[in-house]
């Protein structure tokens, strides 16, 4: 094991542990945002509702996410509209696909949480929220949504870790995030197992923190004393 | 578009054989692997249970993707080593088998969660029961914990391959010729991205539908005798 080399490259490392921090926290946020809509939708008593965030959750599920990377990235190049739009200085900027692909693959991933949380909601506390006069509107907004985060917070940061390990997916459209930075020293020095190394103990470190500041969240919100019904 | 995709779609379905051949042979080491992660953590030695814990924890810690790279860039001197070793200095690990190994960490690492946990349903008396029997250790694993093991652990080990069936893409990275790897060369020839990736998503989807299929008799066949309680 060549130390000195790990050593020397770290500030490099950093720079690319940064940015997949930056594209992990931009996903989780924005994908959790589309997805209360989404997972309201899929709980939905009506078919017509349910379909269209089936079908979302479905393709997005039951491919892998280096496809939808490929699709955003190289994909939507085939067509000419995309190409002469106004939106593509945006999407022919690898830094943007990856966090709409990103974004869109964890938006799917925690709508299906979020229908979990709103079925695990016990139905005696909306019949009371109800029975006291609550619209339905009122009932899941005050009720069912919040006691919903709660149930749903610990499936929320196992799908956070598994996006912060898929983030390095990012490196094979060109990112530099801690993979393709990794990638890119190797290129240059050709010791993949001290470079590697490092970059897995980054990761490890970084799963630690998050494992760490779910925990303080989760005791924060006192999710273990809801649990019970 | 036709439907021989510009004549690629052969090699898709090469790419697609590959894609269910590679994610096979990555559950059996990794079914292995969980297997023995969840003896080691549940065992009466101290260092067992430590090596497991350190097993699961840090291939679950660290991307698949840079298990799928550490393993097939990382390994060049070690196997040239110990090619040189045997006689045989032009050996080299090929893609596929480290795919293999990597996937095969990967899923082992999550399986090592879902058997430990089916091994703590079992109660207590099943085993006392065969200790009094007069059966010895192994007959007892064999007989009585892994059968029983085996219907608590489905549902998770199903989950798990869904992810494993995915997970599979990353091995296109160091050039093995699976489905998305194939997409890819279609694509350079044919300028026609969007298509090409659509259809290796079909592939997936359809890929997805069959194991989901055969998890469902799978487990059918694991709950006979059972019946569901009233949730």
């Amino acid at each position: 094991m060549n130390w000195d080399v790990i050593i020397k490259w770290l500030p490099k490392l950093l720079e690319g542990a940064y940015l997949t921090l930056e594209l992990v926290a931009i996903a989780v946020i924005v994908g959790l945002l589309l997805a209360i809509p989404l997972g309201m939708a899929r709980a939905s008593r009506h078919w017509y509702m349910r379909v269209l965030p089936f079908s979302y959750i479905f393709f997005f599920r039951g491919t892998p996410l280096l496809l939808q990377l490929f699709l955003v990235y190289y994909g939507l190049a085939q067509f000419d509209i995309v190409r002469q739009g106004p939106l593509w200085p945006y999407l022919r900027d690898p830094y943007w696909c990856a966090i709409i692909a990103m974004t869109m693959h964890t938006a799917a991933y925690i709508a299906e949480i979020i229908r979990g949380a709103i079925q695990a909601v016990p139905p005696g506390e909306v019949e009371a929220a109800r029975s006291l006069g609550m619209s339905r509107g009122q009932a899941m907004w005050h009720i069912v949504l919040p006691r919903a985060m709660r149930i749903g917070l610990p499936a929320y940061s196992n799908e956070v870790i598994l996006m912060l390990k898929a983030s390095s997916l990012a490196s094979t459209i060109t990112l530099l995030e801690l993979t393709g930075m990794a990638r890119t020293i190797i290129a240059r020095t050709y010791l993949p197992v001290e470079i590697f190394f490092a970059a897995g103990l980054f990761y490890l470190v970084m799963t630690f923190i998050l494992v760490q500041i779910f925990r303080w969240l989760e005791r924060k919100l006192r999710v273990d004393a809801l649990q019970g019904r | 578009m036709t439907f021989e995709l510009y004549g690629f779609g052969p090699a898709l379905l090469a790419g697609a054989w590959m894609t269910i051949k590679l994610a096979l042979c990555s559950l059996v080491l990794g079914l292995v692997l969980g297997l023995g992660g969840a003896l080691a953590k549940t065992s009466p030695y101290r260092v067992l249970r430590w090596l497991g814990d350190a097993y699961s924890t840090m291939v679950r810690g660290v991307p698949e993707l840079l298990w799928v790279l550490l393993i097939y860039y990382g390994s060049v001197n070690f196997v040239r080593t110990l090619g040189e070793a045997i006689g045989h200095p032009e050996m080299e690990l090929t893609a596929f088998a480290a795919g293999v190994i990597a996937l095969g960490l990967c899923f082992g690492a999550y399986a090592t969660e879902v058997f430990r946990g089916a091994l703590l349903a079992i109660p207590r008396g099943h085993r006392e029961a065969g200790l009094a029997l007069g059966l010895s250790r192994t007959r007892i694993l064999f007989r009585l914990v892994l059968p029983q093991m085996w219907r608590i652990a489905i549902p998770g080990l199903g989950n798990l391959f869904m992810i494993l069936m995915k997970d599979t893409a990353l091995v296109s990275v160091v050039g093995l010729n699976e489905v998305m790897r194939n997409a890819q060369v279609a694509v350079t020839a044919s300028k026609q991205p969007f298509t090409f990736f659509m259809v290796a998503a079909c592939i997936y989807l359809a890929l997805t539908m069959v194991s989901m299929l055969i998890l469902y008799f799978l487990e059918k066949r694991a709950n006979r005798g059972f019946k569901r309680s009233a949730a």
